[in-house]
């Protein structure tokens, strides 16, 4: 992306809950911030996101978490890219508890976006993070 | 009124009919001392067709709406505790809440259950976990409301098999079961198995029910989740009658007479944010499922034709930022449940946009609707806003809107709503218009058109943080998979096999009733996952078609 082609996001449900209107609205508006989504839609395992991360060079993954397992789930999706030898930038998204997010942030987790983040701020983020990640 | 009835006619029907329901105490009358009648304007009346002024005569005057709150806790012990507090309070309903694994037909040691299993209910695996749930709990005597849809049959079957172990005869329990699936393919996604296998699991139940629990309610027709994902109140109406619609074609379908199954379907709607667009849905929910039901469908019981339902404030109208004016939205969205004459009614915690509720969130909620009920007046007059030109027009507007959608549908299935459904299923009519809907929506809010108070405008005071919120123990999981590896090194593992395979045999010849071998395969403790893989290998798994 630092070439100047447009920035590859991979959006992704992680585990059993199925709450994806908050994906799908993030997935049109980053597309149209002229971006590339990979749309990976329920019911997706860490390990899975990361093997499509690391086919489609991805330089952003997102996903979006309702049901209170955030804290188990999101860092093994930084574990499974690791694992992988990815570095790139994991932004989580949902219904995420103020006190979590130091303790989220600190399992490796690049940003996490609140309930109620605008069009420009979740833009912004995926940039933000895409800019400062591994690749 | 009904055709031929003049209006002195409805009049004098109506009052011989509220002359005979049973009346709270009241009083009936203003805070001022003013007395008020139960019931104002013209026919037709509450509690006469098409009802849409309520399905009661004397509506909340005989008795207030049910105020059941929906909650889950840890493991069936912590579930159990709950209930029996709730009864010793006074309360006969218990309403359970099951965990996303058990939602989605998962064992809590399945891979895909990691971090979620006892976090937003209670963990099912096997007939020992409802048996613990209802431990020292007389299932006879109490009404229990389940909340499960794909693999709603299995743990209906742990339901009754569990009360029978006990002495309890089926035909004596009582409750609701929410297993109404063309929604979750709609909207929540809480599928399992392709639709027409999943609708045959539902007309089993009703079939099983109609002949052996006569007190069961075994569809809850749900357009909560749909409105919930992102929906136009419009929408959510179309979409739930139409699965209604497309319930009793099945039934009727497999044999059944629509009197003999019709009165114990019953229905769960959003109540938004927008007053009096979501009191014209109601009224209007009302109105189409009667005339559809005696026109279309060949319903002569009145009770065929009643839409009764419960009704939730909006989750999604709920902001993380300033999330105690959310207590505010809640009541407003209370109050017009209460006007468009909900059957029952769970409210909002204000702190649901940030995690799950705390018990304080969840006992404001509460309050707020026990003031709607007990200091605004507003139950002391059946559909108080009858008659407004504005309430009336909007009835109608959601009609007209709505048919729309039944025409499309028809469209779509040659002339049967149901087949339009698998339809509109399959094609992605559904969601994509929901999907379409959600971004609109969403499109208007960031362009700043639409105002959300503490998002987009009068932001002051959203720095400030709510530390108060629920904490998840993980500890929850681990016991949880201790008692599911106990029952499986418990177990007779000969015997589980057979009744799975006996399970299988039944699925595959669509005649059978599943519900039979599905109690077998519970009393051998067959787990729930164990279960869904045996009907997975005959019906299929439902991958979604996905439209962004």
């Amino acid at each position: 992306m630092t070439d100047g082609s447009a920035t590859r996001v991979v959006l992704a449900k992680l585990g059993l809950d199925g709450h994806d209107r908050g994906l799908k609205v993030v997935a049109r508006i980053l597309r149209d911030a002229g971006m590339e989504v990979v749309y990976l839609g329920l019911r997706q395992s860490p390990e899975g996101v990361a093997s499509v991360v690391e086919q489609e060079d991805a330089d952003v993954v997102g996903i979006s978490m309702h049901n209170a397992s955030h804290m188990t789930l999101a860092p093994l999706m930084v574990t499974a890219l690791r694992d992988l030898g990815l570095a790139t930038p994991v932004v989580v998204g949902g219904i995420i508890p103020h006190h979590d997010v130091v303790t989220l942030r600190e399992a490796g987790v690049a940003a996490v976006l609140g309930p109620g983040a605008s069009a420009v701020e979740v833009v912004e983020t995926v940039r933000g993070a895409a800019a400062d990640g591994g690749s | 009124m009904s055709e031929g009835q003049s209006r002195d006619e409805a009049r004098r029907a109506w009052e011989e009919a509220y002359g005979a329901a049973p009346l709270r105490e009241g009083p009936f009358e203003t805070m001022s001392g003013v007395p008020v009648d139960p019931v104002y304007g013209d026919p037709p009346f509450p509690g006469a067709y098409p009802y849409t002024r309520g399905v009661y005569p004397s509506m909340y005057r005989s008795r207030l709406w049910t105020m059941r709150m929906f909650a889950g806790f840890g493991t069936a012990d912590d579930t159990n505790r709950r209930f029996k507090e709730l009864l010793r309070a006074g309360g006969t309903g218990l309403s359970t809440a099951f965990d996303m694994p058990t939602l989605m037909g998962r064992d809590s040691d399945d891979r895909l259950s990691r971090g979620e299993v006892g976090r937003a209910g209670v963990a099912v695996d096997t007939l020992v976990d409802i048996e613990d749930l209802f431990e020292g709990i007389d299932q006879g005597a109490v009404s229990t409301s389940m909340t499960i849809n794909g693999p709603a049959a299995i743990v209906f079957a742990m339901y009754i098999a569990a009360a029978e172990k006990r002495g309890v005869p089926r035909a004596d329990l009582a409750g609701t079961i929410q297993n109404d699936i063309l929604k979750e393919y709609q909207a929540q996604k809480e599928y399992i198995f392709p639709p027409r296998p999943s609708v045959r699991l539902i007309t089993d139940m009703m079939a099983f029910t109609t002949a052996e629990m006569p007190r069961w309610h075994p569809v809850s027709i749900s357009g909560y989740h749909i409105r919930e994902a992102g929906s136009t109140a419009a929408q959510e109406l179309a979409f739930t009658l139409a699965n209604g619609f497309a319930y009793v074609e099945a039934a009727i379908a497999a044999g059944l007479d629509v009197d003999a199954f019709a009165r114990r379907l019953s229905f769960f709607f959003n109540c938004h944010i927008d007053f009096f667009e979501e009191i014209g849905k109601l009224r209007a929910a009302r109105r189409i499922w009667a005339r559809w039901m005696r026109e279309r469908y060949g319903a002569k019981d009145e009770r065929s034709l009643l839409c009764r339902f419960h009704t939730q404030t909006a989750g999604v109208s709920l902001t993380a930022t300033q999330p105690e004016i959310n207590i505010a939205r809640v009541a407003v969205q209370a109050l017009a449940a209460a006007l468009a004459g909900t059957q029952s009614l769970h409210t909002d915690s204000y702190d649901e946009a940030l995690a799950l509720p705390t018990d304080k969130a969840v006992r404001i909620a509460l309050r707020t609707q026990q003031i709607v009920a007990h200091e605004t007046g507003a139950a002391n007059v059946a559909d108080p806003l009858g008659g407004s030109a504005y309430v009336e027009w909007m009835t109608d507007e959601m009609e007209r809107q709505a048919e729309e959608v039944f025409e499309h549908l028809l469209e779509l299935g040659d002339g049967s709503i149901l087949e339009g459904t698998y339809e509109g299923i399959d094609n992605g009519y559904f969601v994509g218009e929901i999907a379409d809907s959600a971004y609109r929506f969403e499109r208007e809010v960031n362009a700043g058109r639409r105002i959300i108070v503490g998002v987009n405008a009068f932001t002051d005071g959203n720095e400030d943080k709510v530390d108060d919120t629920l904490r998840i123990d993980p500890a929850v999981e681990e016991y949880q998979l201790r008692r599911l590896a106990n029952v499986r090194s418990e177990r007779d593992a000969a015997a589980v096999e057979d009744a799975l395979d006996a399970l299988s045999v039944a699925a595959t010849d669509p005649v059978r009733n599943l519900m039979p071998p599905l109690i077998e395969a519970v009393r051998a403790h067959a787990t729930e996952g164990e279960i869904v893989s045996a009907l997975e290998a005959v019906f299929g798994t439902y991958v979604e078609r996905v439209v962004v």
